[in-house]
């Protein structure tokens, strides 16, 4: 079944919406009704037909509307796509990655023909049909990462492995939470983890690093992370810091349920074959808790979950002028049933 | 399986390619394309011998970017633990083999200016699918190679028609020595060291370097340890409520696999720090054998790396 893809915006008039479809398969982040940080890393396999982990590279309804996002954030912002020039070898296995996990699970809308080094690449849905020579960068109309991440849903980063550490080396960074690849670039995985609360003293990131450090091919993983956003709006950088800042100072109680959105990443992470890099996927689906209302066991859970969640986390994630709001708003949802165990709506 | 994906392969060619050193030719069962890798990776070979069953790593040499076969080379050692010995007596072309999907603890610094590659014996295995990276690339990098003579020096000839100048050559028994001194003073800035083959040899090459001045990140070492015999000790496992016994030339991993116990692994050689285990207690003394944990975790007695270290004393508790 081919994809109806939506025209709306992330931006200005903000005219996102989620289908009913849409609806039920976003990746609601809460198996039980608290949060607290874990290494909550997973094998990235095939996930139920219909889900956003069906297949390795989840494109959606939102597909060519996020696309021309990632281009108005590009027009105003190039540091949004950088890379440091050893990582030439992972920006082609991150090409190859792609367009072969796109033209082989959405075949309708993405078609790859190798030959060789000589490869075509048809994207219908942008109108794109571009050949070019596999490790050739001047064959293509911009360096392959940037290429192929124009095209795809979520940002990338790749991922450096050398003394025993993680380095972020390059990316395509254009839908992200208050972080900043012009900042991070370069950066160890200690050091762009630094700001996070709590975690450090759980040893999370001492795990999280070695299990990476041994991360293998052909096995894949995947977390969910998750924060909230005000206004269906992708492009939450530091550098845009003007323009979403004060959306939280817009929170009412009339208009909680349209102007709070759940914001969840999808966060993959591939070993590369020819770089020894890692990629890092950071794909970010939003809904509006009005729509998370529709599923009741949803808004019992994001209640409780909002409700006891620890202060060093609600500051940290932004929360702190509008969770009050918010809780308040989804009690209305929450009649105290017990809630069914996993993350699906029922 | 906890050392990850395995591939089911079969045995394509043997050579005989130097004094005791065959390589193998490894094509899929499946008859699907073999994994890209890159330069300095390794595979984990299993290899079932009647009810025994060995596992080795191996460096994978050849292109990085074929990926119709693998090539491996093997070195007949110590024929007490048996893995080399079977790879060299116990397998012909058409033998069924399984090996993990290719592991890189030895990655190439792309950074760097220059890439010195060094290469004692079999230590040349890891460097062949690096020289073909580096050539493929367009890095600068030499390849230096001691041996004990022309018989010993497994892929040598290929290696200097394939590379040329950057390939030199020295054979010990001809009174050849690699001149460490001088090829360690005058590297551009930038320049990266590999070095792989004996311990010792190793050791004096990373003990020249760091006089010379060369940074830490700069200087770059493969070692895989063969786990080394010893006395027979007891091991208790607190979670499967079981006691082994590990055997002279057995590791403690190699003795839990036999009891059918779980544990995780990758490389098998004391490098990745998958197998890191806790210790719940032990009555007698760790021989940390690994080039994993720090020396404070070693003398903090609390964790061992199962793959290549040993005990010394009445019984050993870890909790798998």
């Amino acid at each position: 079944m081919g994809l109806v893809f939506k025209t709306e915006t992330f931006r200005d008039d903000f005219t996102f919406s989620s289908s009913p479809e849409g609806i039920r398969r976003f990746p609601f982040p809460f198996h039980e009704d608290r949060y607290m940080y874990a290494v909550n890393l997973e094998p990235h396999l095939k996930g139920p037909a219909g889900s956003a982990t069906e297949f390795a590279i989840d494109i959606d309804e939102h597909y060519v509307a996020e696309m021309r996002e990632r281009a108005l954030v590009l027009k105003e912002d190039k540091l949004r796509c950088q890379a440091l020039p050893h990582m030439m070898p992972a920006e082609w296995d991150l090409l190859e990655l792609l367009m072969t996990s796109m033209s082989e699970d959405y075949p309708e809308h993405f078609a790859l023909e190798r030959n060789g080094d000589r490869w075509r690449w048809i994207n219908r849905p942008l109108g794109i049909d571009q050949r070019f020579v596999f490790g050739d960068p001047a064959t293509l109309p911009c360096p392959p990462m940037e290429f192929i991440t124009r095209q795809c849903q979520g940002d990338f980063c790749l991922i450096d492995q050398r003394d025993g550490n993680l380095w972020m080396d390059a990316g395509m960074v254009t839908t992200q939470a208050d972080w900043s690849l012009d900042f991070d670039i370069g950066m160890n995985f200690m050091e762009w983890h630094g700001p996070v609360p709590l975690a450090h003293e759980l040893g999370v990131f001492d795990r999280a690093l070695k299990f990476l450090l041994n991360l293998q091919q052909g096995r894949p993983v995947r977390r969910l992370n998750w924060t909230m956003t005000i206004n269906p709006r992708m492009d939450t950088s530091p550098e845009k810091y003007h323009k979403w800042g004060p959306d939280r100072t817009t929170v009412t109680p009339e208009n909680a349920g349209e102007k709070i959105h759940l914001r969840v990443e999808l966060q993959g992470l591939w070993r590369l074959p020819r770089s020894n890099a890692i990629v890092f996927s950071i794909r970010a689906y939003l809904l509006s808790i009005a729509d998370i209302a529709t599923i009741p066991k949803w808004a019992r859970r994001l209640h409780r979950v909002l409700r006891t969640l620890p202060p060093e986390l609600i500051d940290y994630k932004g929360l702190t002028r509008y969770r009050d709001t918010a809780v308040a708003w989804l009690s209305q949802f929450d009649d105290g049933a017990p809630t069914t165990p996993g993350c699906g709506p029922e | 399986m906890s050392g990850g994906v395995q591939i089911p392969v079969r045995v394509a060619a043997i050579d005989a390619v130097a004094r005791n050193v065959k390589s193998f030719r490894l094509v899929p069962e499946s008859g699907d394309a073999m994994p890209l890798f890159s330069g300095g990776s390794h595979v984990v070979v299993t290899m079932r011998d009647g009810a025994r069953t060995y596992r080795n790593p191996y460096s994978l040499m050849g292109s990085p970017r074929d990926g119709a076969s693998y090539q491996i080379a093997v070195l007949k050692t110590d024929p007490s633990r048996g893995g080399s010995h079977f790879m060299h007596e116990g397998l012909g072309v058409g033998s069924a083999l399984t090996i993990s999907h290719p592991i890189n603890l030895f990655p190439i610094d792309r950074r760097g200016r220059k890439h010195i590659l060094i290469a004692g014996g079999i230590g040349i295995t890891p460097f062949i699918a690096m020289a073909e990276q580096l050539d493929r690339e367009g890095r600068a990098f030499e390849l230096h190679y001691r041996m004990r003579s022309d018989e010993h020096g497994a892929f040598a000839q290929d290696l200097s028609v394939r590379f040329g100048q950057r390939v030199r050559l020295y054979r010990s028994a001809m009174g050849e020595e690699l001149p460490l001194g001088a090829l360690l003073d005058h590297q551009p800035l930038g320049t990266h060291l590999y070095v792989c083959g004996p311990a010792r040899m190793i050791d004096a090459v990373l003990n020249v370097a760091r006089a010379a001045g060369w940074p830490g990140e700069n200087l770059h070492s493969e070692r895989f340890l063969a786990p080394s015999g010893g006395a027979p000790f007891a091991v208790r496992l607190a979670r499967s409520g079981r006691t082994i016994r590990v055997g002279e030339h057995e590791s403690i991993l190699e003795a839990v696999e036999a009891a059918e116990v779980d544990a995780p692994y990758l490389c098998r050689g004391g490098a990745c720090g998958q197998c890191e285990t806790p210790v719940l207690s032990a009555n007698g003394e760790l021989e940390h054998l690994d080039h994993y944990l720090t020396p404070d975790e070693k003398s903090g007695g609390r964790k061992i790396m199962i793959c290549v270290s040993r005990f010394k004393g009445r019984e050993l508790e870890l909790d798998l």
